[in-house]
This record gives C-alpha cells, structure tokens and sequence, in this order.
C-alpha cells in the first residue's frame, strides 16, 4: 500500500499536535494553573487520527473523558481546546465545560462527556439523522474499554445493526478502565467479538499503527456510506500516562495499578516514533522535514497556551448564561 | 477496648461502620465501583477487601444499572448489600432498579417481601469538575415513594446512619458529600445506629431557624458563630434524615423562632428546601413571623469555571445574608409593605 505524501504529513502533524498539547498540560496541572480533570491521551493519538482523516467535515464524532484527541483529529480548533482546559471564557465550552466538554460543532464534533458510554447512543441518534434524511453521512463513536460493561453499548449495537446505521463504533482498549485491568471487567480481551452476534462486522486493530487504523477506517466509512453498515473497531493501545492527569499509576506509588515493566514495553511501541520510523525509512521524507513540520505543531501548540494563559476566566455575573430552563 | 476520645474521619467513619457491620452479619456486603482501589472512594472501603473476601467485597465493571439491580436482587434473596456509586451522577444509569423496582417492589406486592437494600451515591463537585461530575440529586429519590434518603453532616452521624442504613428492611438512600470527608470529630468506637428520621438539633437559638442538610450544617453553624456576633441568635436544626423527614423538631423550633432559612446543597426548584418551605407554610403557618428563605444551588447546571464555582455554590455568607433578609426587613421591604397595606383598606 502506498500513501499520498499529503495525508503521512496530515497523519504525522495531527498526531504531534495532540501529543504536545497533552504533554504541555502537565506543568499547568501540576501548578494548579489547570484544576479541571484532565485525562491525557498521550499514546494513544493514532486511532484519533486515523479515524478522522478519512472523515468529511460533516460527518459526525461524539467522545468520552478523553477527548482531546478525537476533537484535534476531528478539526476542532487548538487554542479553544487549549483554553477550555484551562477553563477560559475563550474556551470551546466557554470556560464552562473544561477538558471533559469539547465540541466544535462547525467541523462535526457534537461533544465529548464523562459519563462512560453516555455518548454511545447519542452517536447512535446522530447516524439516524443521517439515514432518516438519506445523506451520505456518518457517524463515529468513541469509547474506552471501560464502556462494554454499560448497557447501552449493547443496545446501540443491536439497533445500529437493526436499521444498518451509517456508524462507526471505534472501541480504544487500553487496557485499563481507571483502576482496573481489563481481565478483571470481561472475561474476554477480545472486544471487537461482541459485536458479532448482532450482525455487525467487527475489527481488532493494532491501535499504535496510523496506518492500519486509517485503512480500517476507511474500509468502514465506506461501508458505512454504502449502507452496509455498522462497523465495530476496536483498537489495542495504551495510555502513556495514568487514568487522570499526569500521574502514571505505575505500582509501588499511591495510585498503584500498572506494572513498571508493561508501562515500559507500551512506551516502545509510542504511535509517533513509529510513524517517524516509516516516514524516514518508507514514506520518504527526511529528517530535516519532520523537524520542520515539529517546529510549526510547536509554535502552533505554544501559541494556543498563550492565547489560553491571556484569555479571562468567564465573569461571574455571566453565571446563568445559556440557562433557558 | 473503647478508647476515650478516639477521634475519626467522616470517611473512616463510614469504614468503620462496614467493618462492624460485616462482621456481625454474612448477609452484609459491599458491591459497587473502586472498592479495592487506592483513591476512588477515598478510605471508605479500606481493609474490607482483604478481610471480607472478594464474594462479600465486589469492584464491579462499569454497569452501574446491573450492579444496582443485582444488589435489589440480592437483597429479594436474603442478602444485606450496599451497592455504592462513587458519584451520584452515574447512579443515573441506576433510575430504574432503584425506583421502578426497589422503591415499589414491597407495596406492589402487597407487602409480601421487602428489599434490605443500601443504594450508597456520592456528592462530589467542585474542582472545576463540571456539569456531570458534580451533582446532588438526593431531592429526585426523596420525591419517590418506598425511598429512605439519608444524608449525614457529621462523622458520628454517617457511622450511625450508615448502620441504621443496612439494618433497615427497606431500601434505604445513603448519600454523602466528599466535601464532608475530611470532618473529624470524636466517633464512639461500639457498634451503634441512628434511628432513620430523627434531627438533631446542632445549635440552640432564638431567634430564627437555620435547617440545614447534609454539608449545609457546616456552613449554617459558621452563618450561626457569625450572627452571634452581631447579636442575632440562631437555632440550627439538622434533619439527619430527608425522607422520613422529622418536621417535628423543625416545627417546636420554629414554635421558638418564628423564622425559618432553609439552607441545602440541592437545586432550588422542587427541591429539599422547597419541601420543608411547603411543609412550614401548611402544618407551621400561625408560627411564622416572616416569610422563609431558602439558600440552594441556583437552578442551574455545574458550570467548570472556578470563577463560576465560586458564584454557584453556596456558602455561610449566603446564609448570613438570607437571615439578615428576614431579621431585619429592610426599607424598601417596609415601605413595600405599607403600600400593601393602604391598597388593601
Ligand atoms: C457512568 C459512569 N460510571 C463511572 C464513571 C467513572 N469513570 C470515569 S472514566 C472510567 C473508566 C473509563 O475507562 P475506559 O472507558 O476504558 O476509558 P479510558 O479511561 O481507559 O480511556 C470510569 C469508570 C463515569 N465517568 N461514568
Ligand atoms: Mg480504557
């Protein structure tokens, strides 16, 4: 397979610009700059910007706690991220959501929430719009492996399949759902077979692979577009960091869970290094290119940071703003 | 061997009532999300694991609707179970167990078999956490027939409560506030319960009456030290129990007062403060000398913003204020009042 020298530059720049703002998150959290939960995605940028590159601007994505991936990828602007989490009245969410709320409607992205597969079905309703107006449109879901264990996750599947729904249901296993490992929530580590028995086609990625995710999803969006869908992914991956904020939850500490050695095997298989290894060595670009393209993610990501650190806190007397009920 | 002024945590409280708790009766156990983890419920759960067993001892997947129904179950079978949820939030998912089933499956069937059940919800806000991460929903399940919904202020009183909680044969709400955790106070070591609907009152006054709920109490005795100063005594009463509520205790304090501030984390329409509003309008009216106040969450979501935080919860200050609204009618309020009166010749 070959890949256009545009999209391994478009893969490579969103994943850079979600791997440095997540790692310039850590310093304002630990200052208390930051106070809002934040959950890093560092390591897990690939599935993010594999899905979204084959998306059109109106196609639709809903995420979880840990989004800011899945918004960057999806076209979401850097500097109002980067001020919702700093929680500012220039903010995505206007200072009122903080890093849990994104949404950027203009470019799909109809909102991220907390709640563990709360969104699931709102993906669901959004690729039912889609088919009750006949568009080509489609819609991506995305959840932890936290999220099988929710109900509506099994309800979604089987409606979705039901009414073949133009929706993509991309599962990021990780591994870990806070502080419990996957064998300790399913008997199976396989997530993608449970969509099976409802007669969707499901898919079991090497998530730290852009280029395997973009071809899955591709695959799937099309299917999806041809009426033939849904298509369940799940994509194997791994949290750099711990559950929340930059704590790695690495055993011996307080938030004893992960072992050092596994935490240690993951690293190696970092998204991005992997990437670089097959620009460099397949996708010929050259080093002095990649540095390039880092020094403008950089700017672009430290700029966002100042426009967030100058941005005002929302005003208290705006405090029943957007309350209509 | 009981040691004399052995002071406890809120949450240790709480750990300690299981421990007393489990090891009195097999047919209590504990089942819900982070019971065997280092940070999410705090200490709450601490040593129950390794001492009780994984049977007695359940971390459980994210499926808060199961869980919960599983413990109604359980409890139909013989067991005591406390299902806890880490926030009230994702009890959400929980609705229809606890309501549709729990609540009514001892009336519906005609008082054939009651659920000994312990649905155990967190409040947990503030930290800029957001909309869904800091609720406090105890108003919903206090508007539910066949619900008990209890929300302690004090340590002794969560260890109590929370006794009272699993030995009652019927569905019980426990709801805590992590704000409260912290709270240390001396707890007597034996085993004791608190009986479901029974205030207390925190303070004694007479001038006016600050009823006050769950981490509200906290708040209402700083407004009450406060407006001792400026010479305004307050009777602090905390219902320990919203449904049941003990009106009762309200009522003899108000018989003193004859002014009521109702202070509750809660939202304000159709909320607790709302309920005990209407409760001293009808059953209180001949006491009341001014209108009653209430001091809530305004009605609307929890925005992030620290900015927004600080306007939103709230606090002593606001207690102080609404006390003063009622002590001493200001000017405008007067003159309001005379020109009600002339129309009225
Ligand atoms: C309904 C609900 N229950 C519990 C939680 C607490 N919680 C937050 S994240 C999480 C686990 C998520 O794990 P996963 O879906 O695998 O996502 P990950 O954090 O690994 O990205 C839990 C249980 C919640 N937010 N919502
Ligand atoms: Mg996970």
């Amino acid at each position: 397979m070959t890949y256009s020298r545009k999209l391994l530059q478009d893969l490579y720049a969103t994943m850079l610009r979600i791997r440095m703002s997540e790692e310039g998150f850590v310093e304002p959290i630990l200052n208390r700059e930051i106070r809002c939960p934040v959950h890093l995605c560092s390591g897990e940028e690939a599935i993010a910007a594999g899905v979204c590159s084959v998306l059109e601007k109106d196609d639709y994505i809903f995420g979880n706690h840990r989004s800011h991936g899945h918004y960057l990828a999806k076209g979401g602007g850097l500097k109002e991220m980067v001020a919702e989490v700093f929680c500012r009245e220039t903010g995505c969410s206007r200072g009122r959501g903080g890093s849990m709320h994104l949404i950027d409607p203009s470019c799909g992205m109809l909102g991220s929430a907390p709640i563990v597969g709360g969104t699931i079905s709102l993906a669901l309703g959004a690729a039912m719009a889609a088919w009750v107006r006949g568009t080509r449109q489609v819609a991506v879901s995305f959840f932890g492996d936290g999220a099988t264990g929710e109900g509506t996750l099994a309800e979604s599947l089987n409606f979705a399949a039901l009414k073949k729904l133009p929706i993509v249901f991309v599962c990021e296993n990780n591994l870990y759902s806070t502080h419990l490992c996957i064998d300790e929530i399913r008997v199976s580590r396989n997530i993608y077979k449970m969509a099976l028995p409802f007669g969707e086609k499901g898919h079991r990625i090497d998530g730290n692979d852009v280029l395997k995710v973009y071809e899955h999803a591709k695959q799937a969006v099309e299917l999806c577009r041809n009426g033939e869908g849904p298509v369940f992914l799940e994509c194997l991956t791994y949290r750099q960091r711990g559950h929340v904020g930059p704590d790695d939850n690495v055993q011996g500490t307080h938030t004893d869970i992960r072992p050092a050695a596994e935490v240690k095997r993951w690293l190696k298989k970092d998204p991005i290094k992997r990437l670089e290894k097959y620009l460099l060595q397949q996708g010929g670009f050259t080093a002095e290119e990649l540095q390039k393209v880092q020094a403008a993610i950089s700017r672009e990501v430290s700029e966002a940071f100042d426009f967030a650190r100058q941005s005002p806190f929302p005003a208290k007397e705006d405090l029943s703003s957007y309350v209509f009920a | 061997m009981s040691l004399p002024n052995r002071t406890l945590s809120y949450s240790l409280a709480i750990n300690e009532a299981f421990h007393q708790l489990m090891e009195r009766d097999e047919s209590v156990m504990l089942i819900g999300q982070g019971v065997k983890s280092p940070w999410y419920v705090g200490n709450t759960a601490q040593g129950l694991l390794a001492r009780f067993g994984e049977r007695r001892v359940i971390d459980t997947p994210v499926s808060e609707n199961a869980m919960t129904g599983a413990a109604v179950g359980a409890a139909l079978a013989g067991m005591r179970p406390i299902v806890e949820h880490p926030r009230m939030d994702f009890m959400l998912y929980a609705i229809d167990p606890i309501v549709n089933e729990a609540a009514n499956w001892f009336y519906m069937n005609g008082g054939k078999l009651p659920v000994p059940a312990v649905i155990w919800g967190v409040i947990n806000r503030g930290g800029e956490q957001g909309a869904q991460h800091s609720q406090a929903l105890h108003a919903l399940f206090a508007h539910i027939p066949g619900l008990k919904v209890v929300m302690p202020a004090t340590p002794t009183d969560a260890k109590g409560l929370m006794i009272a909680a699993v030995q009652d044969d019927n569905p019980v709400v426990f709801i805590d506030d992590r704000w409260l955790y912290g709270e240390e106070e001396v707890v007597p070591e034996e085993f004791y319960s608190i009986p479901l609907g029974k205030g207390i009152v925190r303070r004694q006054g007479s001038d006016v009456t600050i009823v006050a709920v769950s981490y509200m109490v906290r708040e209402a005795l700083k407004a009450a030290e406060e407006l001792a100063q400026q010479g305004i005594q307050a009777e602090v009463v905390d219902p320990r129990t919203v449904k049941p509520l003990d009106f009762d205790l309200i009522h003899q304090s108000l018989q003193k007062t004859g002014r009521l501030v109702v202070a509750d984390g809660g939202w304000k329409t159709c909320g607790v403060a709302a309920e005990i509003a209407a409760l001293a309008a009808e059953k209180a009216f001949t006491c009341l000398k001014a209108p009653v106040q209430r001091v809530t969450l305004p009605d609307l979501p929890a925005p992030a913003s620290r900015t927004l935080e600080a306007a939103y919860y709230p606090a002593s200050a606001d207690i102080v204020n609404a006390v003063n609204r009622l002590v001493q009618p200001c000017h405008e309020e007067l003159a309001l009042l005379h020109r009600v009166s002339y129309a009225a010749q």
